[in-house]
């Protein structure tokens, strides 16, 4: 999370010893402008490197969840910390930093139609002001990772659900941010593309990256065996390290 | 360098969204034309209409009894009045010779006249023919008992032509303001046109304008390829306009402009500068449309 804290203390020192968490949640409510609840008084905290799970039945607030830590919308009531910042205070002109420092994986997929696969990942890259140098050395290497070497120039209607969302994927990940969010990434794919997935995220774990996975895919989470936070009509109901689906 | 990204960008898009992009072409093309057409035409009817306004003057008729130095004294009163632009001395001979060149075939007739019967004049050049009645009151300011009493002895008689005059200035008056009035509508409507296309084709958009800003790119990342589109879009409409204006002048404006005076008109818009004009107009209309239009989608 050095990076992010770069960004968001640009020249501030830490002190030594203490490290924010990743997320930190506090008495955070979401009240959708319907007066349907997102979220209710929710409070939980993501450690640096940790790999967590999101469970929970559709409509228990897991995607509220991750469109509140891009600051995609607002909490009610409570506070979102990122790396220990604030986002709801974070100056308007600074949000877009704050995104490119969390990849987001979309639960639909949220490609740019006129963009071939190549370019949409190339995008999260010229965001940030990247060489052409490096987008073309980094961009094949991550299609590659996620499968999808063969489908560079295709544009993204002409590609079925999983490999869009594998598209999604790898521009989440493709500039290594310290913070990963994904919102269903396995919600439509086949099980032997699901495991090539989830694994390809505990890679990304392991180099660092916490991780955050939102899901209902029962299998993916007994299998990884690791921390499941369960929502049920936006509540934390269980947090539970090492746990299952149930 | 980036300029050259948001280039390819914006030539990605003119691509790969070729529709909306034609429309809003086709429309600064439209409009560029019609103003085109209605500029030149505006001036040279208000052109005219100064031309006739300036043809208004007063005539001060001098009296025949009256001496060369009460002439002289009046025509230096009339110098040193307010809104006074010329005076010209129009003596009985010239008076004379006047009246046969207007005559011209006829002018023998004159010569069946015993002397000459046609009194000199002052010719009075206003400064703005609206005050044609001004002037006239100082020259005879209206007594106690309201009837006008001239302010020198040499004055006969006064002759504005008031019927004329106000004809003629509350005429071209009302053709100025009907000028002016359609001109604005057009401009405002053009303009109203050429952003509502715009804004049509960036609304087409919304959804990658929410994607780009979601996976963290800023306001004016995403802004500059519209905005560079917007300009060629507006840049090249415009250009084809001007070139149709072209053809329009070289082939049916100037072979014609002898017959019809209002053409011909001197003070007619420089074709150049009108061209000139229309391109920057059309280009800037265009990309500052884009521009401002895109704000709305950019609080994500």
């Amino acid at each position: 999370m050095a990076a992010i804290d770069e960004v968001l203390y640009p020249g501030r020192a830490r002190l030594p010893g203490t490290v924010n968490p990743a997320v930190q949640v506090r008495g955070v409510t979401v009240v959708y402008p319907g007066g349907n609840v997102g979220l209710d008084n929710v409070s939980l905290t993501v450690e640096r490197g940790e790999f967590a799970f999101l469970v929970g039945a559709t409509g228990c607030g897991k995607s509220t969840f991750i469109r509140l830590m891009i600051r995609e919308i607002d909490a009610s009531r409570g506070e979102v910390l990122i790396a220990g910042t604030d986002v709801a205070k974070l100056p308007r002109k600074k949000v877009p930093k704050l995104r490119r420092n969390i990849g987001t994986v979309f639960q639909d997929y949220k490609l740019l139609p006129n963009r071939t696969v190549y370019d949409n990942v190339a995008y999260s890259l010229q965001v940030i002001g990247a060489t052409r140098a490096s987008i073309r050395e980094k961009v094949p290497e991550i299609l590659r990772l996620v499968g999808l070497s063969t489908k560079l120039h295709d544009y993204p209607d002409e590609l079925s659900g999983g490999e869009q969302q594998r598209v999604s994927l790898a521009r989440a990940f493709v500039n290594h941010p310290p913070l990963l969010l994904a919102d269903e990434p396995t919600g439509n794919l086949d099980p032997d593309t699901s495991k090539g997935i989830m694994q390809l995220l505990y890679r990304m774990n392991r180099t660092g990256t916490t991780v955050i996975v939102a899901t209902h895919d029962a299998d993916m989470v007994d299998q990884m065996r690791r921390r499941v936070i369960e929502l049920s009509q936006g509540r934390v109901v269980r947090d539970q390290r090492g746990g299952q689906y149930h | 360098m980036k300029l050259g990204f948001f280039l390819r960008e914006s030539l990605r898009a003119l691509r790969r969204n070729a529709a909306p992009s034609l429309a809003a072409f086709a429309t600064v093309l439209i409009t560029t034309l019609v103003l085109g057409v209605f500029i030149p035409v505006v001036r040279a009817a208000t052109a005219k209409s100064n031309e006739v306004r300036n043809k208004i003057e007063l005539e001060v008729f001098i009296a025949p009894d009256a001496t060369k130095a009460e002439e002289r004294e009046l025509g230096n009163m009339i110098r040193d009045l307010q809104h006074v632009d010329a005076v010209t001395y129009v003596s009985k001979d010239q008076a004379l010779r006047i009246l046969r060149q207007r005559l011209g075939d006829r002018s023998d007739i004159t010569n069946d006249l015993p002397g000459n019967p046609l009194p000199a004049s002052y010719r009075i050049k206003l400064d703005d023919p609206s005050n044609a009645g001004a002037v006239k009151s100082s020259l005879e300011p209206p007594a106690a008992n309201g009837e006008p009493r001239p302010i020198s002895p040499a004055i006969d008689e006064i002759k504005d032509r008031e019927d004329d005059t106000q004809k003629i200035l509350s005429a071209t008056s009302t053709i100025k303001l009907i000028m002016a009035g359609l001109a604005g509508l057009l401009i405002l409507a053009s303009v109203l046109l050429v952003a509502n296309t715009i804004r049509l084709s960036i609304f087409a958009r919304r959804r990658e304008v929410e994607v780009m800003r979601l996976v963290g790119a800023t306001n004016w990342f995403i802004r500059w390829p519209f905005v560079i589109e917007g300009l060629i879009v507006g840049f090249l409409g415009a250009l084809v306009a001007a070139l149709l204006l072209w053809l329009a002048k070289v082939t049916v404006v100037d072979p014609w402009s002898d017959r019809f005076a209002l053409i011909a008109a001197p003070q007619t818009i420089n074709f150049t500068f009108l061209i000139v004009l229309l391109l920057i107009a059309g280009t800037a209309v265009s990309a500052l449309g884009s521009g401002i239009t895109l704000r709305r989608f950019l609080r994500v």
